[in-house]
């Protein structure tokens, strides 16, 4: 009863947040300098003519009649055409989703399974010399942002030693049968195994550079949770039952460890999410995030609302994700 | 004689500084006796129980001595031998309940984990073993409280569960360290009737670390008194209590509160007997250093 009432009260309360983001993304748009007009026109076109296209774009009425007309045609689905493309910003920006949901949750995978395999070593070989490399592991992946370790790993695994694909999410030469836009899931679900190959090989470095950071996160937390668990009575206790150390740290110490730094892995991951808007551009691959840029750069405003729309019900639903989550698995909060 | 847990000239440092935390300690303990060990803390009657179960902190480093139990020498064997024989013929009654149980588990796997993955019985004859000891320590439908978890449970509860979960695999040697000491006063009379009546039953070894004399003379045989990490008097509790022959021995005795007269019992310990024990030990310490 009280998850249901926990989700409702979050629901609520994503509208808001939402409709506060609608606002402040369509009064910055524009307010900043550069206007959608100007890249259409030729060079040398009249104020005549900037002014005909402002009236057919509705670009001369005020900020707040443009947001009402915007909000009023939302509420009923439609969010607009793209300047650029002159097609439908729900079916453009839904037509994207997949892609970058697919790179966001494979990095995510990525960062867990490193982050908690260096916590659970570290916490092992604590106290040994392996337990300093780990820390500097952890400090490094820290301190470098995901779009370095994109160049990084374009210069690795793209030119020294060429094994991955640097460009793009699936060969061009490739015959899709997907009806949805989910390839790496549908792929597998049509069990075209070379297909889930491909597009995982074009998936690996950009997952890997956004995964880095957040695996370091996970692991410096995690194992900093783990060393205090290991000598909690509890674990003492499992020591003198004859459980060896390996075994003390997975099935006494983690369970109570993975709670605290699940809350973090939540809050990290929507920055993981904004992360794909540069890592998406430096491996050209096609997603929300890339589609982002372009649409800034062209000053393509309906695009622009819609993208920035869509990234925040993500952020906000992977947050009521993380809450549901925490309020499972922990006992103490599951019988309240 | 020589008893089911045997342990001759233990000595113990910190690892970093040297500092010595247990000196030359010998302690014997037939099967099925109780022996109390007590001193004021920081005398290292726990660590000795810590020791013995193979669970000292990785600062503390065991310089000489033997830990027989049954016979065989902890400190000889390997690791992993040592840990699948401390979990075969010992157990521990935890000083906590409160900390002692995992929060995240249910109790039921809590009391046959041992049982199942150490001594590896099969699951339902675990389960029905743990039932067993969950009556007998009187836990009220057993079968209810083992998929509990252990922060729907009172305190007594827990500590009557880690007491039934350290009697479930049937161990010759429990070390009982403080295990009233976290405990309402109403509670610690029936948890240590409890420990009492189990051990007699069972015919198990007790170590039984405490500072409290009034516990020791009503659970143990025979006590150790500990100072600064030296076994100062080794006696029987009749003797001890009828005439502690050290003088600190004499002197914690004396102050142990009375019902008779509060006030005029609570005596702290003379300086000069403190000081006359310190001077012992550094004798000791010397004559220590010397042969070594």
């Amino acid at each position: 009863m009280t998850l249901l009432r926990l989700i409702l009260e979050r629901l609520l309360t994503t509208l808001i947040t939402l409709f506060g983001v609608a606002v402040i993304v369509f009064v910055v748009i524009r307010v900043v300098p550069g206007n959608p007009i100007a890249m259409m026109l030729p060079p040398g076109a009249t104020d005549a003519d900037i002014d005909r296209l402002k009236a057919l774009y509705g670009l001369d009425k005020s900020i707040a009649q443009q947001f009402l007309i915007w909000f009023g045609n939302v509420l009923h689905g439609d969010f607009g055409t793209s300047i650029t493309t002159r097609q439908p910003v729900l079916s453009l920006v839904l037509d994207r989703l997949p892609a970058t949901l697919e790179l966001s949750v494979m990095a995510l995978v990525i960062a867990v399974v490193i982050g908690v395999t260096l916590a659970i070593l570290g916490t092992r070989l604590r106290g040994h010399r392996a337990e300093a490399g780990i820390d500097v592991a952890n400090g490094i992946g820290l301190s470098v942002p995901d779009f370095l370790w994109g160049l990084a790993l374009i210069l690795l695994f793209g030119v020294i030693w060429p094994v991955f694909q640097i460009s793009g999410r699936v060969s061009p030469r490739l015959e899709l049968p997907f009806t949805s836009q989910f390839y790496l899931f549908e792929s597998i679900l049509r069990l075209r195994f070379d297909l889930t190959a491909d597009l995982l090989s074009h998936m690996f470095m950009p997952a890997l550079a956004l995964a880095l950071p957040l695996a370091a996160i996970i692991s410096q937390l995690l194992k900093q949770s783990l060393k205090e668990t290991v000598n909690l009575d509890y674990s003492v206790l499992a020591r003198t039952k004859g459980y060896s150390e390996t075994r003390v740290i997975l099935s006494e110490a983690l369970p109570n460890s993975i709670l605290p730094t699940l809350t973090l892995v939540g809050v990290q991951f929507t920055f993981l999410i904004g992360g794909t808007i540069i890592v998406e551009r430096l491996f050209s691959y096609e997603g929300l995030g890339n589609m982002a840029i372009d649409a800034v750069v062209n000053r393509d405003l309906p695009l622009i609302q819609g993208i920035v729309i869509l990234f925040a019900i993500l952020f906000t639903f992977v947050n009521l994700t993380v809450d549901m989550t925490y309020a499972v698995l922990n006992p103490k909060l599951r019988h309240a | 004689m020589s008893g089911f847990l045997e342990i001759r000239g233990l000595s113990a440092r910190l690892a970093g500084t040297g500092q010595r935390l247990l000196r030359a300690v010998d302690i014997s303990l037939p099967a099925g006796s109780v022996r109390g060990l007590v001193g004021e803390s920081g005398a290292g009657k726990s660590m000795i129980g810590k020791a013995v179960l193979g669970v000292l902190p990785k600062a503390v480093e065991i310089v000489e001595g033997e830990i027989l139990l049954d016979g065989q020498d902890l400190l000889k064997v390997p690791p992993a031998e040592r840990r699948r024989l401390i979990g075969a013929k010992a157990a521990l009654i935890p000083q906590d309940p409160l900390t002692a149980l995992n929060p995240s588990r249910r109790i039921g796997p809590q009391i046959t984990d041992r049982l199942v993955d150490i001594l590896g019985w099969e699951k339902a004859r675990a389960a029905s073993r743990a039932l067993e000891v969950l009556a007998e320590v009187s836990i009220p439908e057993p079968e209810r409280v083992m998929r509990l978890y252990p922060h729907e449970l009172s305190g007594g509860m827990r500590q009557r569960i880690l007491i039934a979960s350290a009697f479930a695999a049937e161990p010759k040697l429990i070390v009982a360290d403080e295990p009233t000491t976290a405990l309402d006063v109403t509670v610690q009379k029936q948890i240590l009737k409890l420990i009492s009546a189990l051990q007699a039953r069972h015919g198990t070894a007790l170590l039984f670390v405490t500072h409290d004399l009034g516990v020791v003379s009503k659970v143990c045989d025979t006590l150790s008194v500990l100072y600064a990490g030296k076994v100062v008097e080794d006696t029987t509790v009749e003797r001890f209590f009828a005439a502690p022959q050290h003088p600190y021995s004499r002197a914690l005795l004396a102050a142990t509160p009375r019902h008779t007269d509060p006030a005029a019992s609570l005596q702290p310990v003379p300086q000069a007997v403190i000081d006359a024990a310190m001077a012992e030990i550094a004798a000791a310490d010397a004559a220590w250093s010397a042969h070594g």
